[in-house]
């Protein structure tokens, strides 16, 4: 079975894959600094990060643009993922020069002396690589479970998983946790885990580190991309988009939609928990301004600005308005939200199909105006 | 009717320096210039309770008293006040030369000193001001100062006011528990002192017991247990209020908030992101209103305490007139799109932050509680702030105007009908369009009210909405859409939910269990408290 629409998709996918896996990369290493084809190892992080974003969007499309559950605490789960690998990161700083002590420094300060028990299994990279999505997975799960299964929908289930995105937010900008008199150390409060040095026995800021981690998000988002191509081709992938165009009648046809649509938002929320832990040594840190709601609502715009509902749209939105941001952030840093803002309304209001959908949008009016022209020009 | 009150206030502060009691300057005279009994006439003195009589000793010991000799059977008695003299028995101005050859500086003897001291310590006890007396009262006997007990225990004799008998007394005990004698007093103070459940004195009654133990002691361990049991849980109680009353003016916020919210989604199908700002529109219009009044009439006059009632109306005016605006420009092409809505609103609340963090900086800006709000409310022991307590009032009127509008005007029934069914009313020849404006003009403005009520209680800064937004949504959703018995119950429950579990948890897990318990309140009842019923199943 096919799972691209056409042939065109098909060629765009392989060229896509062809210059993000080895060509990009590989101009990043052959190539010398000064060559006019050199891309520079900040600049692979940069696109690292953004793919990661990109992959974050997708993730959500699958929720919102096909199952119609506009998520929330998409960032949220993407922090946790981040965390999660954030916390193998931390654990392998080596001995700290300052404080001299093995321990994350924030330990340290509040006078720690050995790793809290539900710290120490971070210690081993596949634990933390296999928790980063775990992780978000579990709390998907049982989150959703009780969501779902009371029949939250619609705006309500937005409005209860930015509240989730919220409470979570405020626990992790704690240092510690009071519980039943005990007194459990959280995961660095307001400076997050940062300051990594090395990543699965390699000096994590290494240009080949980075090179492998971007080669690695790539991956990730090629394989999302094909996941999403293909269960659109499935009988199930159609039960997704029906429960998003008419829930009630797939409910009368049979269907638990409350199983589909738990299983669909745990494997999101694992996703973004994989984007994540790949987000976390390219970008150097996490910290819990990840998790505020407002980053959640931008991934939202993301898909709605490239096109939601669409296979393509998400990963463009997230680029464009990525680079868009960091282009303003330096141009003009007070009028950035403004402009966001300003992109949100004009999406929803004018630009339903997003990015993608804008030439289809277009069409008419550039069929009247090829018309008008060829009315009004002398005929020869 | 507050401006006579106002008025008489400022009277209040400037008369006395005119109008001291004549008995009290008369007996003062004596005593400056040595003429009648003296232990009289400061037994005299120390029942008077004079203010004035303060001010007298005090330039006195400093030497700003003086004598003047008009002729040789009469003598004047003089104080300087900033290089002026003034006649102590009619306060004028007495023109004089400082080296006028019959001025003479007296000041008090050594031995007289000493009772003055005792005097002015102790003339709080007797003045006319209820407060005054029982804040003197409890200074001296926290003192432990035997000369004080005398006073106080004489005091407490002439004193009337049974509120004030209670501290006096209470005053009196925390002062025997270090000069009682021998051991039977001590307990009866202790056992009295617990009876009165007084929080002063529990320092001082645990470290009794910490002796008694070491002396094995065991009648006054138990007293002193008992009494300290008798303090906490009296203190548990008054805690236990001030966090209801907390709660409540928390709720009252989240109420008006909500109840804006509940309006708009319920009537129009869209969730206002942006109600929010529309509640920092109504702090921010307090701080331009504010910063008129003090330019127009300085901190200073009476007249700036009136910016904060002139502010709640022209707060409301202002978010209405930009909710309408809004509404025209952008909303209407939301209604019935929810989740759209969702999204433009939220960009449109990024843009009003924004623009707030321009104009009046990242900062949080300080809104001033008028005069008359500022105090407490004393309850049984309760301290209850005027703001408070205010916010909760202001709530109700809020509340119960709403509720008029709602059910007794025509605007109302249009609103009720389009919530109803919206084509259904368009057809019956209700001006759906302009009710739509209108209502939503109004649940802005009522946010805007809302966010000048907490000005009072709370920050205005530019992202104050974005930490009542997650939870007045909340309170719609628990409330059920659109109802407003509904929301004002579950406003009223979450925030004190919230308020009575920060004690124990900490504001952060307290708001993360109100969360937790919200979600496990939507299993049991997913409508919330009141659904909207409906035979539509895609309602």
């Amino acid at each position: 079975m096919n799972i691209f629409d056409n042939k065109i998709e098909f060629r765009g996918f392989l060229i896509g894959a062809l210059v993000l896996v080895f060509l990009l990369p590989m101009l990043n290493a052959l190539t010398s600094p000064d060559s006019f084809l050199h891309v520079s190892s900040f600049q692979l992080s940069l696109w690292g990060k953004y793919v990661t974003y990109a992959v974050l969007a997708m993730s959500l499309n699958i929720l919102w643009g096909y199952t119609g559950l506009l998520c929330l605490c998409q960032s949220l789960f993407f922090a946790l993922g981040a965390y999660a690998f954030g916390m193998y990161l931390v654990l392998h700083i080596g001995i700290d020069e300052v404080y001299n002590t093995p321990l994350p420094v924030f330990m340290d300060f509040q006078g720690y002396t050995e790793l809290p028990w539900y710290w120490a299994p971070f210690e081993y990279g596949a634990f933390a690589v296999f928790a980063a999505m775990a992780i978000p997975g579990v709390v998907a799960l049982i989150f959703g479970i009780l969501v779902f299964r009371s029949r939250i929908k619609g705006v309500y289930f937005s409005i209860i998983t930015q509240a989730l995105t919220y409470a979570l937010m405020l626990l992790f900008f704690k240092n510690n946790l009071e519980l039943f008199g005990q007194s459990y150390i959280l995961f660095g409060g307001n400076n997050g885990l940062n300051d990594f040095k090395e990543i699965f026995g390699a000096d994590v800021d290494s240009a080949s580190t980075q090179r492998w981690l971007f080669i690695g998000s790539v991956l990730l988002m090629l394989s999302v991309y094909l996941l999403v191509a293909w269960v659109l081709k499935t009988k199930f992938g159609k039960v997704q988009q029906a429960i998003r165009d008419s829930e009630n009648r797939i409910r009368f046809s049979g269907y638990s939609t409350t199983s589909y649509k738990l299983l669909i938002f745990t494997v999101c929320a694992m996703i973004a928990g994989a984007a994540g832990a790949l987000y976390v040594p390219q970008v150097g840190g996490i910290n819990a301004n990840e998790m505020t709601p407002a980053k959640s609502l931008d991934v939202v715009v993301w898909v709605a600005f490239g096109g939601r509902g669409t296979k393509f749209g998400p990963v463009l939105g997230a680029v464009v308005v990525s680079v868009l941001k960091s282009f303003f952030l330096r141009a003009a840093p007070d009028s950035w939200l403004i402009i966001l803002g300003a992109i949100f309304i004009f999406t929803v209001l004018f630009m339903p199909n997003g990015l993608v959908g804008l030439p289809q949008q277009l069409k008419p009016w550039i069929d009247r105006l090829k018309s008008r022209k060829a009315t009004t020009s002398p005929v020869s | 009717m507050k401006k006579i009150l106002l008025i008489f206030g400022l009277l209040a502060v400037l008369v006395p320096a005119y109008s001291q009691d004549q008995a009290t300057l008369a007996a003062l005279e004596m005593l400056a210039l040595g003429e009648g009994s003296q232990a009289e006439i400061l037994e005299e003195l120390s029942d008077l309770g004079d203010p004035y009589i303060k001010t007298f000793i005090g330039g006195w010991r400093t030497g700003e008293v003086y004598s003047y000799t008009i002729s040789d059977s009469e003598t004047i008695v003089l104080l300087r006040v900033s290089e002026k003299f003034r006649r102590l028995s009619d306060n004028e101005i007495v023109d004089l030369a400082e080296d006028d050859s019959r001025l003479k500086k007296i000041r008090p003897a050594r031995k007289l000193r000493k009772l003055l001291k005792t005097i002015t310590d102790t003339i709080d006890l007797s003045s006319p001001d209820s407060k005054t007396r029982i804040d003197a009262a409890l200074k001296l006997g926290l003192s432990q100062n035997t000369v004080y007990l005398e006073a106080l225990q004489k005091k407490l004799q002439n004193e009337e006011n049974e509120k004030v008998r209670l501290k006096f007394e209470e005053a009196i005990n925390i002062s025997l528990l270090a000069n009682a004698e021998g051991p039977e007093a001590l307990l009866s103070a202790i056992v009295r002192l617990g009876e009165l459940k007084s929080l002063p004195s529990r320092d001082g009654i645990t470290n009794i017991q910490n002796k008694a133990i070491e002396a094995e002691d065991e009648d006054l361990v138990t007293a002193c247990t008992v009494a300290v049991g008798r303090i906490d849980r009296a203190q548990k109680t008054i805690e236990r209020w001030g966090n209801l009353v907390r709660g409540l003016s928390t709720g009252s916020v989240l109420l008006m908030v909500a109840f804006g919210l509940a309006i708009t989604f319920g009537l129009m199908g869209i969730i206002n992101m942006a109600h929010g700002e529309f509640l920092a529109i109504g702090g921010y219009t307090c701080y331009v209103v504010q910063n008129i009044f003090a330019n127009a009439f300085g901190v200073q006059s009476a007249a700036y305490q009136w910016f904060f009632w002139v502010s709640i109306p022209i707060s409301f005016v202002v978010a209405g007139a930009i909710g309408f605006g809004l509404e025209k420009g952008m909303f209407r092409f939301l209604y019935k799109r929810p989740l759209e809505s969702l999204l433009a609103t939220w960009g449109l609340s990024m843009i009003m932050q924004q623009l707030f963090r321009l104009n009046f900086g990242a900062a949080n800006v300080q809104v001033n509680t008028p005069d008359v709000l500022i105090g407490n409310l004393e309850v049984a022991g309760v301290a209850l702030s005027y703001t408070r307590i205010f916010v909760i009032a202001f709530a109700g009127v809020v509340i119960v105007m709403t509720w008029l509008l709602l059910s007794k005007t025509n605007l109302g029934l249009y609103i009720r009908s389009v919530m109803q069914n919206r084509n259904m009313a368009s057809s019956l020849g209700i001006p759906v369009s302009r009710v739509n404006s209108l209502t939503f003009a109004f649940g802005c403005g009522l946010a805007a009210l809302a966010g000048a009520a907490l000005s009072q209680i709370g920050n205005v800064g530019p992202s104050m909405g974005q930490t009542y937004i997650v939870d007045s949504f909340m309170v719609v959703v628990v409330g059920g859409v659109g109802n407003l018995l509904g929301a004002g119950i579950s406003a009223m429950g979450i925030g004190a939910v919230d308020q009575f579990l920060q004690p124990y948890w900490g504001p952060v897990m307290g708001k993360i269990i109100v969360y937790f318990v919200i979600i496990l309140f939507l299993q049991w009842k997913p409508g919330g408290l009141f659904p909207t019923k409906s035979r539509s199943m895609d309602d």
